[in-house]
């Protein structure tokens, strides 16, 4: 089937299978490859990505469900080469490691604070329990998602 | 000022922040173009003998290019002979307990490679894999150990038993009889799945004799010594590529059969390949952690002296054996931990079983056996009635006893151990702790409180001898590339490397490149595992830079018309002068211009006289829902001690994560087995992976003993945080319900497992 999205504001139109999977169609169509996949039962969130500016699972996203919809990666996150705050907080607060979970992470983070400007750590915490990261025990992903926040403010 | 120990955010980092890591399956190279994909046939029963295979519905199927099993390897030589015996290496064990590549006429566990499928795309791959036919002819299963060594049911009838590696204890109760207490107690410590957030991934290529392996490993240069020699190939004919890395946390150390299968089959069909297995595959077929079961025994006097500890081992070995008897070994090599215990007896027996493969996990061994004797304390301070951390201090090896040599065999070489307890009592405030504990008691508060700690001492580069390797270059243009053995997988050492380059050279860290995993440009390494990769490969980066430096001042000296020992570096600002006469500064980039191949270069390898051993003591401070069993970490304090610190960033890093994975052993995560040797946890909706909200932040306290086994001071962090969180944590949940009559409560303290046991008990006391 024909899929037509806006992925990073860019136009992406492709002809799928249906049961194309977003992040399928983000890696292999559209060859943005920063968004991962750590599962397969939407359990790990390393896929998470802003579909019209909500944190979503694209594991769990079939590619034409996104159709006619804007999507945006980590790649698309940064402004002419500046990096968002979040970006930038888990630069200086050392929030990721291996860097495999760290895409999501970061959408997951960003789509939190648009939710929740000035959260709480225990809000952070709860806001997270959908992605996984095995490397950081999360202690410094939740300083910089706090940090983040700081700056926005 | 000198950049060492200063805190340096990663230069790692903007790269994977704002383009994402090129991990395996991310890698775009001509090479990989038109690559197919494969997707593995796995048993779906623990044990069974493969009656037959029909491939036909499978390659009827569109862009279905080959259905390959073990009986199209007529390309490869049979192992070589082998008795079966384990030879002290980290190895897989060949002779009766080899492990084939595919299947060959038997399965042994769930999740075992059975037949590949080749597909244009993935897609192609799951549907097609599906409509592979094998039969099966179901054998009975063995998955507890204490059957599995009764060796009524055996995996490999050829061995004759399912013990593949012993060391068996040697008991001997009279130390026991002299003690006015002793206590027993059966530990599990339980199956822990790895769980990189990347998965096992592989890509091959082969063309004109040439073999390229794109491997999610944690060395490049182990993964070619093994693909070499599973595929007769010399290595010189094989190039293996790490790219970025998801994660290994021991599991990825060198490859395993499913990535020799992917490069056999890309050599066999001629085609580029890529496979990356789902999760559901990981959490069946990636070696997974831990496994044992602990049986101690430990003795002392009312004064809280320990006389007497005995630790017997059985270790699942899952149903092969991919690194030996080395688990068990560590476990029992570490046994008597911080103590100085005039009598230590620990042996073990290893034995298969079907299910999953166990090998390296974060610790590897250790953890194993901090928490038997961590555990084992607690026991003994309870049943004399002193305070555990008064017990530990009485039996701590003394500081002026160092370098060492325990009753198992190590020889550890520095420590401060009750320095480290006090200062994380103190950081805790341990006393107030304890008098909130007791409010809450007074008070039958629902939810208790509970304190835990694990006072421990690990081994880092538990094989110094092997070394590690590092190239330096400095160009004419100034800059220095770094080529490193190691094999980064999230530590940091792009961003170490360079420091300790910088710190060196004086040539600024952005001017500096550091390279790994690549043999054609790094043929010789080791890699990165056991908290070996700053002592052994940062030190070899610290050996390279001095003989780049004695090599520049030689050239330096010519140009300057100086002798040699006039001429200096400036390393504040990266120029060479004699001494005393800024006027004559020469630049790297001159001096390197002075050479006759336009560049300097040092090539080495440093090895180590010996292992090192850091030590820490973690508190932990649990609530305990005494109504539901609920636990919930509330502080965990650690000193860690890793001797000399290089980046405090990237230190804390490593001591966080593992406190995180032990907290996951702890409390939460367990693969399980139903009766017929099925996965109940093959999944991340049903493996209890430690998240955000199950943690509290960390409070990290710095101590540094440095060890003087190398120029750095230096010893290993990477999994310190591990062995010391997990008894830690356990100690406390039972601490938080030990005044109701809770001795001992085995991981991972679910609420099911602490309500269970608190009912236990208070059923006994109403009796």
């Amino acid at each position: 089937m024909k899929v037509d999205l806006t992925v990073n504001g860019r136009q992406i139109t492709a002809d799928v299978e249906d049961r194309m999977l977003l992040v399928h169609l983000l890696r292999d169509v559209a060859d943005l490859t920063a968004t991962n996949i750590g599962c397969d039962t939407t359990s790990c969130g390393a896929c998470t990505v802003l579909l019209d500016g909500e944190s979503v699972k694209s594991c769990t996203v079939l590619a034409a469900q996104a159709s006619g919809h804007e999507v945006t990666t980590v790649e698309g996150l940064a402004s002419n080469g500046t990096m968002h705050p979040v970006q930038q907080a888990f630069h200086e607060e050392h929030g990721l490691q291996c860097g495999f979970c760290t895409p999501g992470m970061v959408m997951a983070i960003v789509s939190l604070l648009r939710e929740n400007p000035h959260p709480t750590e225990e809000q952070v915490r709860t806001g997270l329990e959908g992605n996984l990261c095995r490397c950081t025990g999360y202690h410094n992903i939740v300083r910089a998602a706090l940090a983040a926040a700081e700056v926005s403010s | 000022m000198s950049i060492m120990g200063t805190r340096v955010i990663r230069t790692e980092d903007p790269r994977l922040l704002t383009g994402g890591g090129v991990y395996v399956d991310d890698v775009r190279t001509p090479e990989l173009n038109a690559a197919a994909r494969l997707t593995f046939v796995r048993s779906p029963l623990a044990h069974a003998r493969i009656t037959g295979i029909d491939a036909s519905g499978a390659l009827s199927e569109p862009g279905v290019i080959a259905v390959l099993t073990a009986g199209d390897m007529d390309d490869l030589d049979p192992p070589p002979p082998s008795s079966g015996e384990w030879d002290g290496s980290p190895a897989p064990l060949g002779g009766p307990w080899a492990e084939p590549l595919l299947a060959i006429g038997t399965v042994r566990f769930v999740g075992e490679p059975v037949a590949v499928v080749i597909t244009d795309t993935s897609y192609q791959g799951e549907d097609a894999a599906d409509l592979v036919a094998v039969d099966y002819e179901p054998l009975p299963v063995v998955l507890d150990l204490t059957d599995a060594v009764a060796d009524q049911t055996l995996l490999f009838p050829a061995a004759g038993t399912n013990v593949s590696v012993a060391n068996p204890l040697q008991a001997d109760d009279a130390p026991f009889d002299a003690c006015d207490v002793v206590v027993e107690q059966d530990i599990v410590n339980q199956r822990v799945a790895c769980l990189p957030m990347e998965g096992r991934a592989a890509a091959a290529a082969y063309s004109d004799g040439k073999l390229t392996v794109w491997a999610s490993s944690q060395n490049a240069q182990v993964t070619r010594f093994i693909l070499a020699g599973a595929l007769g190939m010399a290595p010189e004919q094989i190039r293996v590529i790490v790219p970025d890395v998801g994660g290994g946390f021991g599991a990825k150390i060198g490859i395993d059969r499913d990535t020799i299968t992917i490069a056999w089959a890309a050599r066999k069909t001629g085609r580029a390949l890529r496979w990356v297995e789902t999760r559901s595959e990981n959490m069946v077929a990636m070696s997974q952690g831990r496994g044992q079961l602990q049986r101690i025994k430990i003795g002392g006097s009312r004064d809280g002296r320990i006389l007497a500890y005995r630790l017997d081992v059985i270790q699942d070995a899952g149903a092969y054996q991919r690194i030996g008897g080395l688990l068990p070994f560590l476990t029992c090599l570490m046994a008597p931990g911080v103590y100085d215990i005039a009598d230590v007896q620990a042996g073990f027996r290893q034995a298969v079983t079907n299910t999953t493969p166990i090998a390296a996990y974060r610790g590897a061994g250790r953890p194993e056996a901090t928490a038997a004797i961590e555990r084992s304390v607690d026991l003994f301070a309870a049943a004399i009635g002193m305070d555990p951390a008064e017990v530990r201090r009485r039996n701590f090896i003394a500081p002026d006893k160092f370098p060492f040599q325990t009753k198992t065999g190590a020889m550890y070489d520095t420590g401060q151990y009750a320095d480290a307890l006090d200062k994380a009592l103190a950081a805790a405030g341990y006393d107030e702790l304890r008098r909130e504990q007791e409010r809450r008691r007074a008070s039958g508060d629902p939810w208790q409180l509970g304190i835990g700690l694990s006072s421990y001492v690990e081994i880092t580069a538990p094989d110094p001898d092997a070394g590690e390797t590092a190239k330096i270059e400095v160009s004419d243009d100034g800059t220095a590339t770094v080529y490193t053995g190691s094999s980064a997988h999230g530590q940091g050492h792009h961003t170490a490397w360079a420091m300790l380059v910088q710190d060196e050279l004086g040539i600024p860290m952005d001017q500096i490149t550091v390279i790994h995993g690549d043999t054609d440009l790094i043929p010789a390494g080791v890699g990165t595992y056991g908290s070996r990769s700053l002592q052994l490969g940062g030190s070899a980066v610290h050996k390279a830079a001095i003989e780049v430096k004695d090599e520049a001042r030689q050239h330096a000296a010519q140009m300057l018309e100086a002798a040699e020992a006039d001429v200096v570096l400036d390393t504040a600002t990266g120029m060479w002068q004699v001494r005393g006469d800024p006027d004559t500064a020469l630049s790297w980039a001159q001096v390197a211009g002075h050479t006759s191949g336009g560049s300097l270069i040092a090539d080495v390898s440093f090895v180590q006289e010996r292992p090192t051993f850091p030590f820490g003591t973690h508190v932990s401070v649990v609530e305990v829902d005494t109504e539901t069993g609920q636990v919930k970490m509330l502080r965990h304090i650690t000193v860690d001690d890793a001797g000399t610190v290089l980046n405090p960033v990237l230190t804390e890093g490593q001591r966080h994560g593992g406190i995180a994975q032990g907290a996951a052993q702890a409390l939460l995560e367990e693969v399980l087995y139903d009766a017929d040797g099925n996965p109940l946890t093959s999944t991340l909706a049903d493996y209890a992976a430690v998240s955000a909200p199950d943690l509290p932040s960390f409070e990290l306290a710095s101590s540094e003993t440095p060890t003087d086994l190398n120029p750095l001071g230096a010893k290993g962090i990477g999994e310190a945080g591990t062995i010391g969180s997990t008894p830690a944590i356990q100690n406390a949940v039972i601490d938080a319900v030990s005044h109701l009559g809770v001795r001992h409560i085995d991981m991972p303290a679910t609420p099911q497992r602490v309500w269970t046991v608190i009912n236990q008990v208070r059923k006994a006391s109403n009796q």
